[in-house]
């Protein structure tokens, strides 16, 4: 039962905190739940994240599972309903009265303001996957330097062609199971 | 009933040309509620969000729901689209479940909003799901663990890719490079929580981007401007409606 209300707590916070998108609230959910609450371990919440990217839909449904170790079904479906449910209210919500503020000029420094907390908060949701995912003290040099390979590609890649991300992230994985699994 | 709404929509449409050419009725600018939504079923609501959430794969969800909401359904034409999208990039949340409510509440209310949200989430929620499974029945094997390192190490190129992309769009100053560098060493690297951070880094961000009085000026002077249009217009429409009734009565 706590556990449950903790789950409630973490989530229905991050889901009000994710100005910009799901990446900019990493960092914060992987403290909460890694060295916080330490429901799971920091390779445990990146492969769950891979997980997340290997599925269809928003990318951050792999909360679900993190609601699952936890306590179960009914972890994942409490984790889901606090993760999306009171960022969607707040959608709902200015959605219906935006338009009354159309042409403010306050509305527009809103935007142009909060652009670059954003992206700072999306470099830190990079860094907080890619110190695992990427560059892991914990692991090899020889698997550090693939991994940083297949980051620096696809980003290049990404950044100069228009190709489904979706490719890459297999092309990743099945480079990935060549180069990793014997190492 | 139908040619009731249609001669609706047409009213409300003129009117919105006849002040504004191609545009909102306040600025001529993106408007997202001016104009009657299409009837759309609740149970079609739901099966094109379930569609999209379930074929989208690998990020970039804001592509497939323009593609099918814009192109395919012709549920809202591209400027209303754009206006539903800064209105999902600025309020707090996933952009595109914000994306998905905001459609959904224009197409169906909040009945349409659940039903979208809803159609976007589940699938990619199964999904997960079943992933998660697979990974708790093959924990320890070398073999996935080394191909789930891959999609981690691409995921994190692919959203390196996309900061990259909306950093060049979005950031113009030096003083947006201030305040992209504390947020990133506040939350990334001091592990600082972002309630704090936000509480006050936003309202400076906002403040140094604040409008100039002129403008402002300018604003609440087109307001009233606006306002006293609607009204005239409100007289001309009750004036109209006295004189259908007159020669009828009579």
């Amino acid at each position: 039962m706590k556990k449950n209300i903790n789950l409630v707590n973490v989530f229905a916070l991050l889901s009000l905190l994710a100005v910009g998108g799901g990446t900019a609230v990493l960092p914060q959910m992987k403290y909460e739940t890694v060295t916080l609450h330490q429901w799971l371990s920091a390779v445990q919440f990146t492969d769950f994240y891979s997980l997340g990217q290997l599925s269809p839909g928003p990318n951050m449904n792999m909360v679900a599972l993190i609601g699952y170790k936890v306590s179960g079904f009914t972890g994942a479906l409490l984790v889901l309903i606090a993760f999306y449910l009171p960022s969607c209210t707040f959608a709902f919500t200015i959605g219906k009265i935006w338009d009354h503020f159309e042409g403010s000029p306050w509305r527009d420094a809103v935007q142009r303001g909060m652009a670059p907390i954003t992206v700072g908060l999306m470099l830190s949701g990079v860094y907080a996957i890619g110190r695992t995912a990427t560059f892991n003290l914990d692991h090899s040099n020889r698997h550090n330097l693939t991994t940083v390979a297949i980051t620096l590609i696809v980003t290049l890649i990404l950044l100069i062609r228009h190709v489904n991300p979706a490719l890459l992230i297999l092309a990743g994985g099945i480079v990935g199971w060549f180069a990793l699994r014997l190492i | 009933m139908p040619e009731r709404e249609a001669a609706r929509r047409e009213g409300c449409f003129r009117f919105a040309q006849k002040q504004h050419p191609g545009g909102s009725l306040r600025t001529g600018k993106r408007v997202v509620n001016e104009l009657p939504p299409p009837a759309v079923r609740l149970a079609k609501i739901f099966w094109v969000f379930l569609y999209i959430g379930a074929t989208s794969f690998g990020g970039g969800l804001v592509a497939y729901l323009r593609e099918h909401l814009v192109d395919r359904q012709r549920w809202l034409d591209e400027d209303q689209f754009l206006a539903s999208l800064e209105i999902g990039e600025t309020v707090p949340g996933l952009i595109s479940t914000n994306v998905s409510v905001i459609v959904g509440s224009r197409l169906g209310g909040i009945r349409g909003a659940i039903a979208a949200a809803a159609g976007i989430i589940v699938p990619g929620a199964i999904a997960v799901f079943g992933l998660g499974l697979f990974y708790a029945h093959f924990k320890g094997n070398p073999e996935v663990a080394a191909g789930l390192s891959g999609v981690g190490a691409a995921a994190v190129g692919l959203i390196l890719a996309v900061t990259l992309q909306i950093g060049h769009r979005e950031l113009a100053f030096g003083s947006d490079l201030a305040i992209l560098a504390s947020a990133f060493l506040l939350v990334g690297v001091w592990h600082i929580s972002l309630v704090p951070v936000l509480v006050v880094l936003a309202p400076i961000a906002i403040w140094a981007n604040r409008p100039a009085p002129a403008e402002l000026e300018a604003y609440h002077a087109r307001q009233a401007a606006f306002h006293a249009q609607l009204a005239a217009h409100h007289g001309e429409l009750a004036r109209d409606k006295a004189n259908a009734k007159g020669p009828a009565a009579s």
